[in-house]
């Protein structure tokens, strides 16, 4: 009886589990930049996985239902089979190669960003997100934690010459469209994360030091970018609109917002 | 007999150093820490499946509940029931030793963890309450004043009732491993060993090298938080206001934390491993399968476990390229994991398959370890690990394998030598109903989760107001896995009335109820005297797993019966090489 | 082995010359020296972060470092001196080596107060900070050991295993040293 209830059950969560991805209600949120190669090096993992998670659990309540105890039966006493064990070993070390080679090959993409990158700096702190955009003359100014005043809340190094034209953004991140991006992400006081679940990409935010992604909007829309980092008691209300749009919308935009040179006093 | 002599009630069973005492000490004291975690996570449960229905529940109480539960549920509850309560009682009744090595340090290690167990609570009494800056404690958050709750008592006495917690770890190691090193009877060759006391010995050869390394963060941590030093802390803006800080590496701690934590994972799934080896082989009536591939299996995992803990920092800032070598070395660590998921298969495989309570427990081990085991590689593999990271997929994939699976690995255990224990059987169907509910229900709980980690849903949210591209029916899921979070948390009630009430009223025992062929049933006295043994400690002859040996008149072969009297010459599979059979 | 039967175990045991004393030491000391790597090793990482200023280092640590090194020696002559059943040559000895223990310990302390009278606390920079804690997570080792020394005085296995932590904490201690010293 315990058989045939335990092979049942076994059946049944495959077949839930099964259904339950195959609805399609829960799964990635639309893609909206470059990083189709991510979705494919993710689907082939969950590929994979999702093939071992089935067969092995099939194989599990078969063998339950098959090989239950029964009056006079007896177990076959077979402790050992070498070779059946190496040919199991290669099969998992096979799964293990079609998912990790195209995984490195996409990661090492990842991590080495093009170099028409527009930079933008992220700020992240408790608990919000701002952002700095390098101003015509394409760089970014220095800046400094220990500069961070109410008046200079990025810290801008004002002795920069670079710094003077950088323009600021204390709520929205707004992104020119099919434009490499490479974000340099800092933060204030704790750990943060800069997440845009679209976008598949994100990175911690560290006080202390710069980190780094990259990533091409490639669709006109408005994104949401989280915290996945815990940052305190503010964590889950920390997010950000995120604005992929035309480039001439974009810059529009972007000269209507303060520049460093304007609003930050020694 | 050098333990015979008048005992006092204090001395048999408060300052006991019979390992026997000291393992139902660490195991209640464990089981009933966890059952404050367990209501801990009905709290975090309430809130996300009934958000803002609780006046009690903020951000606040919500994030430090959430790092008291995992932290609870991690430290003080899998690894001390593990290592204290399984290692303690098995080890020396299962290699034929009379007591462990240091059975003063023994009994000290309860009760230094029973310490460490009273300044952990006492951080629920005292102002601002226990920390909340994650079980990770990653500073700055953990660190700075106000940065967080609980930041000013709160996480000094977590830190210090940490400290202390690995005092008593590094004092029951020493035992444990000592003990199998010295202590072993007369052939019981350490691959004579059954695979409990190798899982058990091989993750306490692991805390001995990690848990130093936590006790180095924790200090360093605790020293940045009390007296504002800067090992972690850099320059730093909170609230408006200049901290006096300047130059640490908040990374840094990361990978303190990480040495120590990932062989933390194997530290409670190695002796999981084991004691659900013994319990699918006994069980099964049949040798557990490539007994010496398992042995190595373990030991592989252990060692190359010391060099993939920088997998949980992918997405942390440190060099991106460490991320080449960790992807690898993580995703290594997947193949003696799937020769351990074959080989209990081909256990089963031609078993004689007795759906007992702790049967089912474990093949609720490998079904759940295989849904775990599988769901950890997208997050090893460094790039499915970029969007996936620190979403509830994490949350799924940790539960179900070292908290499900391990679970269902001490449950089947506790439901296994509960008669050796107690002389007693636990009650069969309270078991059965309890296995079900608790293994169909953390599909329920945790199998969801996949799905929200996939859509993006970030863990250690309070709510899930502000995310703007959920389905609809998220709310609806959420509290689907409420419902069923609680449904699980119910059976735990009953398996602690069963506990109970069969310590007492269950029916008797036999002196070997499974028919198993390892050293601890074949004691002269259920429960084992003080000395376990009686005159003589036993003699082994054989490996532990002599199942349904062809032409003998049993279905098992105790490992102290002579060799002599085996009807047939295979017996012994290490000896007569490996057999091959179809 | 005497201790094995008081210990739980009788009867056979495997032909090995290794005390179980020796391996639960051994084992200890593995636990230690990962103790101190872990410290090493985050104690290097932090160094080679801008703001680390080097502290000027008093001279008193060579003393220290010369009375660790001598109470290690006498130490040992009282263990072969028990060995040999010399009692009275190994008490001068162990009381010595004990001795002089307390005046290492004794010297790491002035030098706290000698730093701190130039201006160098806990949290002065991370320099000093981590020599607070190197040298008080080593005196502490040493402290515990003197206080199971009383137990191990007058046995010539336990002497000759504390006379093998001391060894391993002389160790430590001119690595922790050269450590301080070259940065």
């Amino acid at each position: 009886m315990h058989a045939t209830v335990t092979f049942t059950v076994l059946i049944l969560i495959v077949v839930g589990a099964v259904v339950l991805v195959a609805s399609g209600i829960w799964w990635l949120t639309p893609l909206a930049s470059n990083w189709g190669d991510i979705d494919a090096a993710l689907l082939i993992t969950l590929a994979v996985i999702g093939i071992a998670f089935v067969v092995l659990n099939l194989f599990l309540a078969y063998v339950v239902w098959r090989y239950r105890h029964r009056e006079q039966g007896r177990a076959h006493f077979w402790p050992d089979d070498t070779r059946l064990e190496k040919l199991l070993i290669g099969i998992t070390a096979l799964g293990i190669v079609v998912l990790l080679a195209p995984g490195l090959f996409v990661y090492s993409k990842f991590i080495q960003p093009p170099q028409d990158a527009m930079v933008i700096e992220v700020l992240g702190e408790q608990w919000r997100w701002s952002y700095r955009y390098p101003g015509p003359d394409g760089k970014l100014g220095r800046a400094n934690p220990k500069l961070i005043s109410p008046k200079n809340l990025f810290g801008v190094d004002l002795t920069d010459p670079a710094a003077q034209d950088d323009v600021l953004s204390y709520s929205e991140l707004h992104l020119p469209v099919n434009q490499p991006v490479l974000l340099e992400i800092r933060a204030k006081d704790v750990l943060h994360s800069f997440f845009i679940p679209n976008f598949r990409a994100k990175m911690d935010a560290v006080p202390g030091m710069v980190t780094r992604y990259w990533f091409t909007p490639t669709v006109e829309g408005k994104f949401q970018a989280v915290c996945a980092e815990l940052c305190g008691i503010g964590h889950h209300r920390m997010q950000s609109p995120v604005i992929s749009e035309r480039p001439e919308n974009f810059q529009q935009w972007l000269a209507k917002q303060p520049t460093v040179a304007a609003t930050v006093k020694p | 007999m050098p333990h015979d002599g008048p005992q006092s009630f204090w001395t048999k069973y408060i300052f006991s150093q019979d390992h026997k005492t000291i393992a139902i000490q660490y195991t209640i004291t464990a089981l009933l820490v966890g059952l404050f975690g367990l209501v801990l996570s009905w709290l975090l449960r309430a809130q996300l499946g009934f958000p803002g229905s609780f006046q009690f529940l903020n951000p606040g109480s919500y994030y430090q509940i959430l790092t008291q539960h995992g932290m609870i549920m991690i430290v003080y509850m899998l690894t001390a029931i593990l290592l204290g309560g399984f290692g303690n009682y098995l080890i020396p009744l299962m290699v034929g030793a009379r007591d462990m090595a240091f059975p003063f340090l023994n009994m000290l290690s309860y009760w230094v963890y029973f310490l460490s167990v009273i300044v952990l609570m006492a951080a629920f009494l005292v102002p601002g309450g226990p920390t909340g800056a994650g079980w990770t404690l990653y500073p700055p958050l953990s660190a700075l004043p106000n940065a967080a709750p609980g930041s000013g008592w709160g996480i000094k006495l977590m830190l210090i009732s940490l400290v202390i917690f690995i005092a008593a770890a590094t004092m029951g190691g020493l035992n444990y491993v000592t003990t199998v090193l010295q202590f072993r009877t007369r052939g019981m060759t350490l691959m004579r060993m059954p695979l409990s006391v190798w899982g058990i010995f091989i993750a306490s050869v692991m805390a001995l090298l990690a848990f130093p390394v936590l006790f180095v963060g924790g200090v360093m941590l605790l020293l940045d938080n009390v007296l504002g030093t800067s090992f972690f802390i850099p320059a730093v803006t909170l609230f408006g206001q200049q901290l006096p800080r300047e130059g640490g590496n908040p990374l840094l701690f990361q990978h303190l934390f990480w040495y120590f934590g990932h062989p933390e994972v194997y530290i409670v799934v190695l002796p999981a491993m084991g004691i659900a080896s013994d319990l699918i082989s006994t069980h099964a009536r049949k040798p557990i399968f490539g007994y010496t591939a398992m042995v190595i299996a373990l030991a592989a995992i252990a060692t190359i476990g010391f060099i993939v803990w920088a997998h949980h920092m992918f997405v942390s800032g440190m060099n991106p390229y460490f991320g080449f070598f960790f992807a690898v070395s993580t995703l290594i660590i997947a193949i003696p994991s799937a020769v351990k998921v074959y080989n209990w298969l081909l256990t089963l495989w031609k078993g004689n398959i007795h759906f007992t309570v702790p049967m089912l427990f474990g093949i609720g081990w490998i079904s759940t370890f295989i849904i775990g085991g599988l769901t950890g590689l997208p997050l090893g593999n460094v790039i499915a690990d970029v969007p996936l990271h620190d979403t509830y997929f994490v949350v799924g994939h940790f539960h179900l394998v070292m908290g499900v699976a391990a679970l269902m690995a001490i449950f089947g255990g506790i439901y296994h030598w509960f008669p050796k224990v107690t002389g007693r059987m636990l009650n069969e169907t309270l078991g059965k109903l309890h296995f079900w509910v608790t293994f169909v229900g953390s599909y329920m709980i945790f199998f969801p989760m996949f799905l929200m980690g996939i859509v993006g849903v970030p863990r250690r949210y309070f709510d899930f107001n502000v995310l703007q591209y959920l389905p609809p029916q998220t709310g609806g899921l959420n509290l689907f896995i409420t419902i069923a979070a609680l449904t699980v948390g119910v059976a735990q009630l009953l398996f602690l009335g069963n506990l109970i009430w069969s310590a007492m009223k269950g029916k008797r025992a036999d002196a070997n109820p499974w028919r198993a062929a390892t050293l601890e049933w074949q004691t002269p006295a259920t429960p084992p005297a003080h000395g376990n043994w009686g005159e003589q400690v036993p003699t082994v002859h054989r490996w532990a797993y002599d199942y349904s040996v062809p032409g003998a008149a049993q279905d098992f072969i105790p490992q102290n019966v002579a060799r002599t009297s085996d009807p047939s010459p295979v017996a012994h599979p290490q000896e007569r090489g490996a057999q091959r059979a179809g | 082995m005497k201790e094995g039967t008081l210990n739980g175990r009788d009867g056979y045991r495997e032909p090995s010359h290794i005390s179980t004393g020796q391996v639960g030491l051994w084992l200890f000391l593995a636990v230690a020296t990962m103790l101190f790597a872990a410290l090493l090793s985050a104690y290097i990482v932090r160094m080679g972060q801008s703001d680390w200023h080097p502290f000027p280092k008093p001279g008193l640590l060579w003393f220290n470092t010369g009375v660790l090194l001598l109470s290690s020696v006498s130490l040992r002559w009282a263990s072969s001196a028990l060995r040999q059943g010399n009692q009275k040559r190994a008490q001068l000895g162990f009381v010595a080596g004990t001795t002089l223990s307390v005046l290492f310990l004794i010297g790491q302390i002035w030098s706290w107060s000698v730093l701190q009278q130039l201006g160098y606390f806990l949290n002065t920079n991370p320099s000093s900070s981590f020599f607070y804690v190197l040298t008080a997570i080593h005196g502490l080792h040493l402290l515990g050991g003197l206080i199971v020394a009383l137990w191990a005085a007058r046995n010539t296995e336990r002497l000759r295993l504390f006379v093998m932590y001391w060894h391993f904490l002389t160790i430590v201690w001119v690595v922790l040293l050269g450590l301080i010293v070259l940065t």
